[in-house]
């Protein structure tokens, strides 16, 4: 993973409430068992007419926002399935930020685990940013990791929390599987302390049918 | 005296592997059962090679193909290939995976082969007090037994295969206290939808919810089942339901459950599982469903549901920021507002999926069916949940019910709960489905959902339009 600390640019708008993760990525492209082709299927409905060519309109393919790392979402951002394809979609396009009202929980664990900031705003601060973005499109924002803020175009910021251990990873370009391995020796004490018997089958789990 | 304790914190205090050492650190959670499948394992697998791990405890993760397999009943016997290459090449890899390291897989030909949520508790796998997940949301579904059952992403997949563990930061608890008396025709899938259109769609975020109250206790396994299924749908990563005599005579019943002193010893570890008296939540929400009708879904979230006899809301009645939202998805599912839902047509019925495929509500839907025919025009699947069910509702004669009906009885799998296979919508096409999301393109692209019960997907069957099953003599 890459460490994170800040970036800017003028985000793009794609402000719905419980956008679900079967419109980030739908199911038809999650037969791969690598990561490839999810760029393409990132918004697909939204994105694509049916018949496979470009919307114009939707937001993604708008001239002004391509290579944009920001995107500006509402609430509940990532609600449905548990499909880690959603933040893998998202990176594959070049999303490093996301800016938002709310966002569903597995979809956060799953971003940041992976390096996908997600923000969450405050929602007069989130009311303000989407009027600075509808008004002037060009107008840039960063997000500053280290300092847990978003400056506005304006020059005002707003100071954000995150999970510190999230961020931690992040800033330092850490994987959390690193992390968890350490803690072997711990899980190995916890069998032990436990022991057999906690579960009819000695612990295990196993068919009783 | 120990502080009283909910459910949740039980559950969670005894998978503490150790306290994190420093408040801004996770906890990590021990991990008893952890279910998987071939569309969220293949990448987490190539991850513990790159890193040159095995498999801890094999014998706590157990296999199953559903999300892509074909639902034709010759594919199971084996005399039919998956048509699509890609959907083929993720089942080879998870046979090999499995059987690299050593995990249990219930193929498509295998007997106990089926919908992970439905296969895992009817085996027995799942049991109170349990930690369980899967790299799928709605792992909830287990939560009813009184486990803690979570939806996780396909690195944490990984992680569980490495360690047996997982990281996590303490959720906080939702009780959800669910009280009155179903009316006749009503099922826990209106129950649930009733809920999640009071509490919305992310009014579980951050919690884990504990289903309390009359209304609950009531249930049967199934129902209850149906019930924390759908906990995802609010937001939440969980659902729990306090284990109780329904739930042990359950367990019970299961062949070759244990017996003796096992069994006893389990029995009054389950007992001590059931929130203490004094012990409170971060929040509690109380819902009567006394006057509940039968719910229907008419948008593209599964809080958009309302009562079959209701209209769809007037776009005034909303907040002006969410008007946007809700106007999106009536465009999508080409539906005015304020039109009644009753009576719109549908081209396709749905009867399957880990919210409503299991024997009861086969069941349900079959008794309001028996004697009477689908419309013309209109398209019946009926998919069991797992061989189990299939080889139950067989052995009841269900499947000609549904078959003189005019409906097609067909194997176990996700099938048309989210279109991976060749069961989907053709576009514009209306379904009223069983399932658990009516999200813009789930049942394939440019389809159109209709959440609700088996009772009423088998009453709108038979009209061709969305019926409240009440007004057929059940
Ligand atoms: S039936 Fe639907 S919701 Fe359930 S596991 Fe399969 S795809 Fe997911």
């Amino acid at each position: 993973m890459n460490p994170f600390t800040a970036v800017t640019d003028a985000p793009v708008p794609l402000p719905l409430d419980n956008v679900d993760t079967d419109q980030i990525i739908p199911a038809s492209f999650l037969k791969v068992v690598d990561r490839e082709g999810l760029a393409d299927g990132l918004f697909h409905g939204w994105r694509t007419r049916p018949d496979g060519t470009p919307h114009p309109d939707f937001a993604l393919h708008h001239p002004r926002h391509r290579g944009s790392r920001i995107l500006l979402v509402g609430d509940n951002f990532g609600c449905g399935s548990s499909r880690e394809h959603a933040p893998w979609a998202l990176q594959a396009w070049g999303f490093k930020a996301i800016l938002g009202r709310g966002f569903a929980d597995i979809f956060l664990g799953n971003a940041h685990r992976n390096g996908l900031l997600t923000v969450t705003l405050p929602p007069d601060r989130h009311a303000d940013l989407l009027e600075w973005v509808t008004r002037e499109p060009a107008a840039q924002v960063t997000v500053d990791l280290e300092a847990k803020k978003v400056v506005f175009p304006d020059g005002s910021t707003v100071l954000f929390e995150i999970d510190p251990f999230a961020r931690h990873c992040m800033l330092n370009g850490l994987d959390p599987f690193g992390h968890l391995l350490e803690q072997l020796p711990a899980i190995e004490a916890f069998e032990a302390r436990r022991g057999p018997g906690l579960q009819p089958g000695g612990g295990e789990p196993r068919r009783i049918s | 005296m120990q502080a009283p304790k909910t459910l949740f914190e039980k559950v969670w205090d005894r998978h503490l592997v150790s306290e994190p050492p420093d408040p801004g650190l996770p906890s990590v959670l021990y991990i008893d059962l952890h279910l998987i499948h071939e569309v969220t394992s293949p990448q987490a697998f190539t991850e513990l090679e790159k890193r040159g791990l095995t498999v801890r405890r094999p014998s706590r993760t157990i296999a199953t193909m559903d999300h892509s397999t074909p639902t034709e009943p010759e594919f199971s016997m084996g005399r039919l290939r998956v048509l699509d290459p890609m959907g083929a090449g993720q089942l080879d890899r998870l046979r090999e995976n499995c059987s690299r390291h050593g995990i249990t897989l219930h193929t498509v030909s295998s007997p106990d082969n089926g919908i992970v949520h439905v296969m895992g508790p009817e085996q027995g796998l799942t049991q109170p007090g349990m930690t369980v997940v899967c790299g799928d949301s709605h792992t909830s579904t287990h939560g009813a037994f009184g486990a803690l059952a979570f939806g996780i992403g396909t690195s944490e997949v990984g992680q569980v295969l490495a360690t047996q563990a997982l990281l996590m930061n303490k959720p906080k608890t939702l009780a959800v206290r669910v009280e009155g008396v179903l009316g006749e025709g009503l099922t826990a899938k209106d129950l649930i939808l009733g809920v999640i259109a009071d509490i919305g769609v992310d009014g579980g975020t951050g919690h884990v919810i504990e289903y309390t109250g009359s209304a609950i206790r009531a249930l049967d396994m199934e129902g209850r089942m149906t019930v924390c299924n759908m906990s995802i749908e609010a937001g939440s990563r969980a659902g729990m339901i306090a284990p109780d005599e329904v739930t042990f005579s359950y367990l019970e019943s299961l062949n070759g459950s244990p017996r003796g002193d096992v069994w006893n010893a389990a029995l009054e570890d389950w007992r001590g599982l059931p929130t203490d008296a004094g012990a409170s939540y971060d929040r509690l929400v109380t819902v009567d469903v006394g006057s509940l009708e039968p719910m229907v879904t008419y948008g593209t979230n599964p809080g958009m549901a309302i009562p079959v006899s209701g209209a769809i809301p007037e776009a005034d009645a909303l907040e002006p920021r969410e008007r946007e939202a809700f106007l999106k998805a009536l465009r999508y599912m080409d539906l005015e507002p304020g039109a009644p839902i009753r009576g719109r047509p549908v081209q396709v019925v749905f009867l399957g999926s880990c919210t409503n495929s299991r024997l009861s509500d086969l069941r349900a839907a079959a008794g309001l069916l028996k004697g009477r025919r689908i419309a013309s025009g209109v398209r019946m699947l009926v998919v069991p949940g797992s061989q189990r069910v299939k080889r139950a509702a067989e052995a009841e004669g269900l499947d000609r019910i549904f078959t003189d009906a005019g409906a097609e009885w067909r194997a176990p799998g996700c099938s048309m709960c989210l279109a991976m296979n060749q069961d989907r919508l053709a576009p514009g096409e209306y379904a009223l489905s069983t399932s658990n999301r009516n999200f813009e393109g789930r049942q394939g692209p440019g389809g159109r959902t209709f959440l609700g019960s088996p009772l009423t997907a088998a009453a709108s069957a038979v009209t061709g339009t969305v019926t409240d099953p009440r007004e057929m003599a059940l």
